[in-house]
């Protein structure tokens, strides 16, 4: 396929320099798992970062190995003449501190103990995340990113880099993102969190030592977090009331929602890690640039240098149209460079992962504005 | 229904921060940015041509223009452009205001109800007037306040928005001398730049 990167193939990268995290604690040394597309070129101006949302990983595009079905989580958008196009980008994407797909998270061994961190993990906040990304940035020799680009905790992390390091960005893509969280959306996560924290494998996060994981908890978790991911039509179209499938096992589910919801959150609690769930719900409650609204939103913006490209779905609910037009009124206020689209989309907050043509168009033509701008041209 | 920019660029001083309300594919601020090397942002509805526009490198916000600018701030601009679009506004006469609340001065061009043609058309044939510039059938056409030179400056006057200039000229941006002497009668395209006391 033309349109695919074909094989890629993540990497670690350990940093000895100890991290000192926001919220206290300090992390004597770290990993993260990375992988690129692309090629840096020779001035190194055509680097593209990527942040991954709240259950995301390094694994963006492209398939790990031949037979792989599933491709990365972004590949509609990341690959040879897509919107982040690896023809004239290089392409960064990495897991973040506190994961659970190869960086240093919850289940790396404690340098201090010989044991898994667990739930002794430090608590990590985007701006954390932002500080080893620019390590990262470092390590591979970019001063400045041509663009930084997220979906929803993606697109939080991309903000925190334009406010942090103005001069390290030269384009902010913030993709069904929101400038904070809302009281609901802090509940669906607590409610997400005591699913996890009630099961009784959970052990107060100590479940490695018993040598269990608490699955049922971490699948509800998810079948919450999956809900408010859909569109209420989005669910009618895949689903509305029929039967469960019967090539499926229903476990006594009535309708097929329902045994599509145990489906998704048992494959989820085998694939993720209890603790860093609960490190990244957190993460993402306390995520808040205006330190609880003692500073506007248009003000802490007012010191970012980036054009900034905002992107909303009509029928997200988890992070309203609303929520992107809060971020882009603040950054007319701030008198900063933005543009912005509300796209049409039955699909709810998932919709920035589902292709589409619109999206793709609209994302397309700024990211290839951009590679103009940093004289990123085709290298194929 | 576009309009050649005729002489928008003149009016617009160097480096000035210009707000284009519905600005299509941008070809008006893409001009601007060449020529004045203006600090410009666009707003339109349709994401084809916001896609336009960023292909361009120009900044476009989505928005209805009939929801008003609350969500700018006074005197947020030098000059706010709307080129071919107050007809279709809901409420031309509150955006009118709102353009002048947000921008120090406001261009703003549509299409002359009262043109010799439309007279014509409506007065001796009885029909409402299809052609170029108003090419939509009564029934289905965005162009739901239709004005006239006259008209357009009675509302000022009644909103006390000072005209500043006045001009007019044919789709294709030419000025004719008979549209100059009588704009109402053989002007096609109404052009207004206008100020307000604060």
């Amino acid at each position: 396929m033309t349109d695919s990167l074909g094989v890629v193939t993540p990497f670690s990268i350990a940093f000895e320099k100890p991290l000192t995290l926001e919220r206290g604690g300090t992390l004597p040394r770290y990993e993260l798992m990375v992988e690129t597309y692309g090629t840096l070129n020779a001035d190194k101006s055509n680097a593209v970062l990527v942040c991954h949302a709240l259950s995301g990983d390094h694994h963006a595009a492209g398939f790990h190995t031949d037979q792989d079905d599933k491709p990365g989580w972004w590949d509609h958008y990341i690959g040879p003449n897509k919107p982040i196009d690896t023809n004239r980008f290089f392409v960064v994407s990495l897991n973040n501190l506190g994961g659970c797909s190869g960086s240093t998270g919850p289940l790396t061994d404690n340098p201090e103990t010989g044991a898994p961190y667990g739930p002794d993990f430090p608590e990590v906040t985007v701006s954390d995340w932002v500080e080893s990304q620019a390590r990262l940035a470092d390590h591979l020799g970019i001063d400045r990113f041509a663009a930084i680009v997220g979906g929803s905790l993606g697109g939080m992390q991309a903000m925190q880099w334009a406010i942090t390091y103005p001069e390290r960005i030269g384009a902010c893509v913030m993709i069904a993102a929101a400038p904070r969280l809302t009281a609901q959306n802090i509940a669906f996560n607590e409610v997400a969190r005591q699913a996890i924290m009630r099961d009784p494998n959970f052990f107060d996060g100590h479940y490695a030592a018993h040598d269990v994981i608490p699955a049922s908890g971490v699948g509800l978790a998810r079948m919450v977090g999956h809900i408010t991911y859909l569109s209420d039509i989005a669910m009618g179209e895949k689903f509305g009331r029929q039967t469960p499938r019967s090539d499926r096992d229903a476990e006594g589910a009535n309708f097929a929602v329902e045994q599509y919801l145990r489906y998704q959150g048992q494959q989820f609690s085998h694939r993720f890690d209890a603790n860093s769930y609960i490190l990244m719900t957190r993460a993402l409650d306390y995520f808040d640039p205006t330190d609880n609204e003692r500073i506007p939103l248009a003000e802490v913006l007012r010191q970012t240098q980036c054009r900034f490209l905002v992107l909303s779905f009509t029928t997200d609910w988890r992070f309203s149209p609303a929520r992107s037009e809060e971020i882009v009124n603040a950054l007319i206020h701030a008198e900063r460079p933005v543009s912005y689209t509300r796209l049409e989309s039955t699909h709810g907050h998932d919709a920035f992962l589902i292709a589409d043509p619109t999206y793709e168009s609209i994302f397309k033509a700024f990211m290839d504005r951009v590679s103009d701008d940093v004289g990123a041209t085709d290298e194929r | 229904m576009s309009v050649d920019t005729g002489r928008i660029p003149e009016w617009i001083p160097q480096g000035a921060r210009v707000l284009d309300l519905g600005c299509g594919e941008g070809h008006l601020l893409a001009e601007l940015q060449t020529t004045r090397a203006i600090q410009g942002l666009g707003l339109e509805l349709d994401p084809e041509k916001i896609a336009t526009c960023l292909r361009r490198g120009l900044n476009v916000v989505q928005q209805d223009l009939n929801q008003g600018l609350s969500n700018f701030k006074a005197n947020q601009f030098d000059t706010i452009i709307m080129t071919q679009t107050l007809q279709a506004i809901r409420r031309p006469d509150t955006l009118l205001d709102d353009m002048l609340r947000v921008g120090r001065e406001a261009i703003v061009t549509f299409p002359n109800f009262a043109h010799v043609k439309n007279r014509i058309q409506l007065g001796i044939f009885g029909h409402m007037p299809v052609n170029p510039q108003l090419p939509n059938p009564w029934y289905d056409t965005p162009n739901i306040h239709l004005s006239t030179f006259d008209d357009f400056e009675a509302l000022c006057d009644q909103l006390k928005i000072q005209i500043l200039n006045r001009d007019t000229s044919n789709l294709s941006g030419q000025r004719s001398w008979l549209g100059t002497v009588w704009p109402n009668l053989f002007g096609e395209v109404a052009v207004y730049r206008l100020t307000k006391e604060h």
